[in-house]
């Protein structure tokens, strides 16, 4: 019985330890290192800090141990100790064509400047079992292209935008940016703070909804101009220093992607724009986020609203898995005295209802 | 201020730092000012899940003070797990006195239930809400329902009782039931059984509510009028039960059911736990051994 009259604080104590037991697994087995999670299972790492909110390896890894590899547990762990963190400020934007790239492809051209450049990626890997992994190994070393670092190539957004044919990007407001965890969302929602929202998103939820879109349900016509994987620096302009000064890098993945549009009254033929950034690296995150930003963009772009991609309430108020899984794991709890409420309902509505039928009876007789 | 050294990290009086509960505080003035309105805040994470009362939680901490005594309840019970847990994260980041008297507590947080004794003066509850919205269920959309409350059209909300009162005799709402504040706006008051809807009206202690995950505060001031809604011909009534508790032999309180084996055998007692407890302590003719159940 979960919820004895008494006896709730010894159960909550000891359902704790069975569970840091648990997690520990074998004692004989040694224990995961959190270089070792940061190191092998890094892109759980990366999805841990994008919708974590959150750019440190080490607390995610520490997050996706204690959570014994829960990623949705793990961001919670992330985004309750993040909320407690001070802030200075908000950092300059950053320049995602000054990128140091690892990996950066186009699906709208064939050769572009640049060139394609694959990097670290499943893509065209057979999906076949590697026994081999099993045991430890020791890779071949990896090609390196150039010696010196490459020019930074240009984004292909930029290439369209050189010819007028995609809309144009919109100016830097120059004000703070919106920031959704120190102000309550109210919508409608600005295109930036609608961003920031997605790119914290659940990556299950977000995929989904980016995939009914091009399954009929708000269909965009997308097309990926360009995904950038790389590093960029991140500065903060502190006045006491005089200018900008760099705090470090992070790793990124963008998505632009160029979506079909024949027009509307409010806006003239051309290609529009679809935008997806997360930390780390996540290209089915970028994209699914990119899909949804297009989709969302209907009003805007004066497009019928059909499908529950174009939804913004619909969408950015069930984005968040921590709050998702929050609240329906939140069913667990005891609600005995609401269900009282509802069994002297029924036994009282069932009541009447055998009286009725009993009276009817009667009245056929 | 009193700052905690939890070896990694240190964390303020009451988890949150000053400013978010400056922020907090700002958001419950301005509830207490238009009784029965929701006033956005911008919620935090906090270390338990949303849907577990974290909005009762931050008010809590933002109005909690090293002198108060705190009361945790849930389902009318101190001693189920997430009163417990909240109860114990209360004790571990305030250092506060924590009690299960109701008379004794100067904040008592509460989910689903007000508790029988009468509050007093001085003291405030802080009821946890899932679902702040009391049209969410007939209007999805927040840009719809805070027009709706702007120009104060609740028909909607009649209607759908009136509907009730058409298909089933009566108004099938036996929990959140809504409430009118102040004669102005339509409230939840959270899912509380409506039984306990008559103890908001002209409540002595100050009433807060939090909803964390919907990002929403709103409060009753003491001694603010709170109505059921409902019709003339179908006056709103609370559920009444047929027996007195088992255990204490109360009558008009609350009672949960409990089953005490296979064969359709039960028993009803307080749901009230501390009510219980005080009277059979007050009844010289209750042993001792009668006030568990295991």
């Amino acid at each position: 019985m979960y919820v004895a009259v008494k006896g709730g604080e010894k159960a909550i104590d000891n359902a704790h330890r069975l569970l840091a037991d648990r997690r520990r697994g074998d004692p004989e087995i040694s224990e995961l290192s959190l270089d070792q999670i940061s190191g092998q299972l890094s892109l759980a790492v990366d999805r841990v800090m994008s919708e974590g909110s959150l750019y440190d390896r080490e607390l995610a890894a520490l997050a996706i141990k204690q959570a014994r590899g829960d990623l949705i547990e793990a961001i919670f762990l992330v985004r309750a100790y993040r909320t407690t963190l001070p802030r200075f400020g908000y950092s300059e934007p950053i320049d995602t064509g000054d990128m140091k790239l690892e990996r950066r492809i186009s699906a709208t051209y064939k050769d572009l400047p640049g060139g394609q450049m694959l990097g670290p990626t499943f893509d065209y890997t057979h999906r076949l079992l590697d026994p081999a992994l099993a045991g430890e190994t020791v890779p071949d070393a990896p090609e390196r292209r150039f010696e010196e670092a490459p020019e930074k190539p240009m984004r292909v957004s930029d290439i369209l935008a050189g010819e007028g044919l995609i809309e144009p990007d919109g100016d830097p407001s120059g004000r703070d940016p919106a920031d959704i965890t120190r102000t309550p969302l109210e919508f409608p929602l600005e295109r930036e703070t609608r961003l920031q929202a997605l790119s914290r998103g659940d990556e299950g939820f977000l995929l989904a909804l980016g995939y009914s879109t091009q399954r009929g349900y708000a269909r965009n016509h997308p097309f990926v101009g360009e995904i950038r994987i790389g590093e960029v620096e991140v500065e903060f302009e502190a006045p006491e220093l005089g200018g900008a000064s760099v705090l470090g890098r992070v790793q990124i993945t963008e998505c632009q992607m160029v979506n079909q549009f024949k027009g509307s009254a409010k806006a003239p033929p051309q290609f529009t724009r679809s935008y997806g950034l997360v930390f780390g690296q996540s290209e089915r995150k970028a994209m699914s986020m990119a899909l949804c930003d297009r989709a969302l963009r209907a009003g805007e772009l004066g497009e019928d609203r059909v499908a529950a991609a174009q939804d913004e309430e619909f969408v950015i108020s069930h984005s968040d898995n921590v709050q998702a899984t929050g609240f329906v794991e939140h069913l667990k709890l005891p609600h005995y005295v609401d269900f009282q409420a509802e069994l002297e309902l029924v036994r009282k509505m069932r009541a009447e209802h055998a009286h009725r039928a009993e009276n009817m009876q009667e009245a056929a007789e | 201020m009193t700052l905690q050294d939890t070896g990694l990290a240190a964390y303020n009086f009451a988890y949150l730092d000053e400013q978010t509960k400056r922020m907090i505080r700002r958001a419950i003035l301005k509830a207490i000012a238009i009784p029965g309105y929701q006033v956005p805040f911008a919620s935090r994470e906090m270390p338990m899940p949303y849907g577990w009362g974290t909005g009762g939680v931050q008010v809590t901490a933002s109005i909690i003070g090293p002198e108060d005594v705190l009361k945790v309840i849930d389902q009318g019970s101190d001693d189920t797990t997430n009163a417990v847990s909240i109860r114990k994260f209360f004790e571990k980041t305030a250092g506060v006195e924590t009690t299960t008297r109701t008379g004794e507590a100067t904040v008592i947080q509460t989910r689903h239930r007000i508790p029988e004794a009468p509050l007093k003066e001085g003291q405030v509850l802080v009821y946890q809400v899932p679902i702040p919205e009391p049209l969410r269920f007939l209007e999805p959309r927040e840009t719809e329902t805070r027009k709706m409350h702007a120009l104060e059209e609740y028909g909607l909300m009649h209607v759908k009782l009136y509907e009730d009162i058409a298909r089933n005799g009566h108004i099938a709402t036996t929990y959140a039931y809504p409430v009118k504040v102040e004669g102005r706006y339509v409230m939840d008051p959270s899912p509380t059984p409506k039984f306990d809807n008559p103890k908001m009206d002209n409540c002595a202690a100050l009433q807060l509510f939090g909803a964390g995950r919907e990002k929403r505060i709103y409060a009753i001031p003491p001694y603010t009028s709170v109505v059921s809604l409902d019709f003339e011909d179908h006056p709103f009534e609370v559920n009444r039960f047929e027996q007195p508790c088992a255990l204490c032999g109360a009558e008009g309180v609350y009672l949960d059911e409990m089953i005490l084996d296979d064969k359709g055998g039960r028993m009803f007692c307080c749901s009230d736990t501390d009510f219980c407890e005080e009277r059979r302590g007050e009844a010289e003719s209750v042993s001792a051994s009668n006030g568990e159940i295991v």
